[in-house]
């Protein structure tokens, strides 16, 4: 396969994936500034945060605003990863990899595009916006679902799920760390009912309310929402589930290429024991923060390695 | 001037013409309604399996579809057999042409040809020179533009050998058509074209240097997803089971030329390539592309890759090198020519100046290097001031023009607001040379001027395409 069609699948798998977080990521900002009282903006605040890209809205934007940040994340084609960007470029790299592509796929991924642009400013207001960030959740859900049942198991579909999972992988650290930016202004409400309910926001947009209940049967306790969503095995976002599919994907390509291995095998392997044989009390003593911010850190590392070694 | 309607006949007394029977007896009885829902059903397939024609340069939406006329245009099998007959003889004759220009110049020194047309033409590549090429063959795919004037009287209005486009729209509006309307495939004796791809990967192998060793590895070399025919070349690649690679995949290392892939480097041997030839190699042609390989042509001239169409084919595309075809024929082949080409005036001779410039009203006028329906003029239909402006360009740079009467180009049924109309069309069939012979796959490109009464079919310039249905022998019936 041509590194550049490697490279152009991985990356489509990616904007599909960050374009479903960012829509639940709107979403649990916007559930949370419902219950927060309205006495700040730091939901919208810690969303930006979460999204990577703070700093670029500060500089277009200034002032945070419920409005700013929806139309920022949402459909801003200044930000590479506002949703309708990352379908954009989704689009873009599927039709420069069509060949790879089954058409299950790219009806997938091109119907979505056409079909988004019926949404129109009032889709994107708080009162709509539910329902339209459902349909883009949607839309990557039904991408995932195209690649999985009809593509081939070979070298393609690999870089695709690899692609899905190394994104999900950062975007599950970045998004349980909303939570750390939001309590960051007022410690001292933790255990709170508010903070209940942020947490309960977190596993609703994961849609994992129920698994929690069926995993935990127990009320929400911050320790183990950040377990399900980091060390367990179960849940198909943790940390450690990422992990186990990037290593499975890495290792079928090198399988496939008769064990040629590289620093990107290494890499995922290392982080994937840390997660496999990790604690979460061990976690929270050396700050959830830290691990996440970490895990961040880890996560671009392997991209970049994996950059490396397949598409240079 | 009254057109040749290919489904009424030459004579629109109320009658049908044997190849359309089935058609008009379709039309007959299908509602009207009917047919625009159909073409709305064909218009959201196109759109959605991403059928697009990018036309940048007049704003709006970049990715438009070229409009999809459900009327099929019908040739029988003896009109086929004449037409077939007529393209292999003129591709023949097309390759042994730019293989004698680039060698020997017999026919420019037998004074069949003026030299200066050919040694200073911007499309002949002097890097070609002495080259040989497999199997001698430099238009492996060439697209013949055709036209028809009356039941028997088809003429070549273009060759295209440098990069021809739109054989996928020839296969996807066969498949278009087959799934809106079965029926009619089932009562119809339809020649199949779905082996097109199939056809074109032989002839690319039969053309593979002679140093390559087992399945000859062939790639589809595209300039991207910004190419206006992009699409096609995404659409052949897949359908051929090959690479379809962009200049950054390839790499030339000692003459060889080689793609990168995510197990490192793989031998290429064929390059079916997409781009024109200014841009493949910017050590040789133009330093600024950045679409091409920089070592390419030199592993061409080592003969270690094999270009199609090879470089320096588009010699043929030139409208003043077209005029001589004919001669080319007689001169390589010994025969007469099958196909006629349209009698047309040479600007760069004084005489046959003098006679488009007092006739502009009537010709059609063509820049020898344009293509794509730019830098022409239609002189019944232009204005008094334009003619002038044209005249002006004329006698500037006579050598950069040829002129044509405007041809009463057959018509066929087709949709329009108000239902079912005459509108003029045109024909490119596609042919394959390799080392192993001539193929040509039944049909081709209709294209129609969409328009009532233009003659303009190009798609960049509000221009549709039909399906173009050959029947099998025998099957044509005895009239209706």
């Amino acid at each position: 396969m041509l590194s550049r069609t490697a490279n152009g699948l991985f990356w489509l798998a990616r904007h599909m994936e960050r374009l479903d977080y960012v829509a639940r990521l709107l979403d649990v900002a916007q559930r949370m500034s419902v219950l927060g009282g309205a006495k700040s903006p730091s939901e919208w605040t810690s969303a930006l945060a979460a999204s990577g890209s703070g700093h670029a809205f500060a500089a277009k934007h200034g002032a945070v605003t419920p409005k700013a940040v929806i139309d920022w994340l949402a459909r801003d084609p200044d930000n590479p990863s506002s949703i309708l960007s990352c379908l954009a470029t989704a689009r873009e790299n599927a039709r420069a990899v069509r060949g790879a592509l089954t058409s299950d796929m790219w009806e997938a991924l091109n119907t979505a595009f056409l079909d988004a642009r019926r949404f129109k400013g009032g889709d994107f207001e708080e009162s709509g916006l539910t329902t339209t960030l459902d349909w883009f959740k949607m839309q990557s859900l039904l991408f995932n679902g195209a690649y999985s049942n009809t593509m081939l198991r070979q070298g393609p579909f690999f870089f695709v799920r690899l692609g899905t999972f190394v994104e999900r992988a950062d975007n599950t650290a970045r998004l349980l760390d909303v939570k750390y930016h939001v309590l960051l202004p007022s410690v001292e409400e933790v255990g709170g009912g508010v903070d209940y309910y942020q947490w309960i926001a977190i596993l609703r947009a994961v849609s994992a309310r129920r698994a929690y209940h069926f995993v935990y049967a127990e009320r929400i306790r911050p320790w183990h929402v950040a377990e399900l969503l980091i060390l367990r095995q179960e849940m198909p976002r943790s940390l450690r589930s990422c992990y186990e599919q990037i290593v499975a994907q890495l290792d079928a390509l090198a399988e496939g290429q008769g064990g040629r291995v590289g620093e990107c095998h290494r890499q995922a392997g290392e982080t994937h024991a840390r997660l496999r044989y990790g604690r979460i009390e061990a976690i929270f003593q050396d700050g959830l923060h830290e691990f996440l911010t970490e895990s961040i850190v880890r996560t671009r590392a392997l991209g970049l390695e994996i950059e490396d070694f397949y598409f240079a | 001037m009254a057109a040749f309607d290919e489904m009424l006949g030459p004579t629109a007394d109320g009658g049908c013409r044997a190849p359309y029977a089935l058609v008009r007896d379709w039309l007959d009885r299908t509602p009207p309604d009917h047919l625009a829902r159909k073409a709305l059903e064909a218009e959201q397939l196109f759109r959605r399996i991403g059928i697009t024609f990018a036309v940048y340069t007049e704003g709006g939406d970049p990715e438009r579809l070229i409009p999809f006329d459900l009327v099929p245009r019908v040739l029988d099998a003896k009109e086929w057999a004449h037409v077939s007959a007529g393209l292999e003889q003129r591709c023949k004759a097309l390759n042994l042409f730019i293989h004698d220009v680039y060698h020997d110049q017999e026919i420019l020194k037998a004074g069949k040809v003026p030299e200066a047309l050919i040694l200073h033409n911007p499309s002949y590549l002097a890097e070609m020179q002495g080259l040989d090429v497999p199997g001698g063959v430099y238009a492996h795919i060439a697209g013949i533009d055709m036209v028809r004037v009356g039941p028997d009287q088809f003429y070549v209005l273009e060759d295209n050998a440098r990069t021809p486009s739109g054989v996928s729209y020839m296969l996807e509006n066969r498949e278009v058509m087959m799934r809106l309307f079965p029926d009619l495939f089932r009562a119809h004796p339809i020649r199949p074209v779905g082996h097109y791809a199939e056809e074109l990967l032989q002839t690319l192998r039969s053309v593979a240097p002679a140093r390559a060793t087992g399945e000859p590895r062939v790639v589809l070399l595209t300039p991207g997803p910004y190419n206006s025919a992009y699409y096609e070349h995404a659409f052949l690649a897949d359908e051929m089971g090959v690479e379809l690679v962009q200049g950054d995949d390839l790499v030339v290392h000692d003459a060889v030329v080689y793609m990168r892939t995510t197990e490192g480097l793989k031998r290429v041997d064929v390059v079916y390539k997409r781009l024109d030839d200014d841009f493949i190699d910017p050590l040789v042609f133009r330093p600024d592309s950045s679409l091409g390989v920089p070592g390419l042509f030199h592993a061409y001239r080592a003969g270690n890759v094999t270009l199609t169409n090879a470089v320096g084919a588009g010699i043929c595309d030139d409208k003043a090198v077209y005029t001589y075809v004919p001669d080319m024929v007689r001169f390589y082949l010994g025969e007469e020519p099958i196909l006629k080409n349209v009698p047309t005036w040479r600007c760069h001779d004084p005489d046959d100046l003098a006679y488009v410039l007092g006739n502009l009203h009537d010709l059609v006028v063509k820049a020898v290097h344009g293509s794509g329906g730019y830098g022409m003029l239609v002189g019944p239909h232009a204005t008094r001031a334009e003619r002038d402006d044209f005249a002006a360009l004329l006698r500037a740079k006579p050598h950069d023009y040829v002129a044509q009467p405007t041809l009463a180009l057959s018509t066929c049924p087709t949709m329009t607001g108000s239902g079912v109309a005459p509108r003029h069309v045109d024909l490119r069939p596609f042919v394959l040379s390799g080392a192993d012979g001539v193929r040509i796959v039944p049909g081709g490109l209709t294209r129609v001027a969409l328009k009532e009464g233009s003659l303009v079919v190009n798609s960049s310039q509000g221009g549709g395409t039909k399906d173009t249905w050959i029947l099998e022998d025998g099957e044509a019936g005895e009239g209706a």
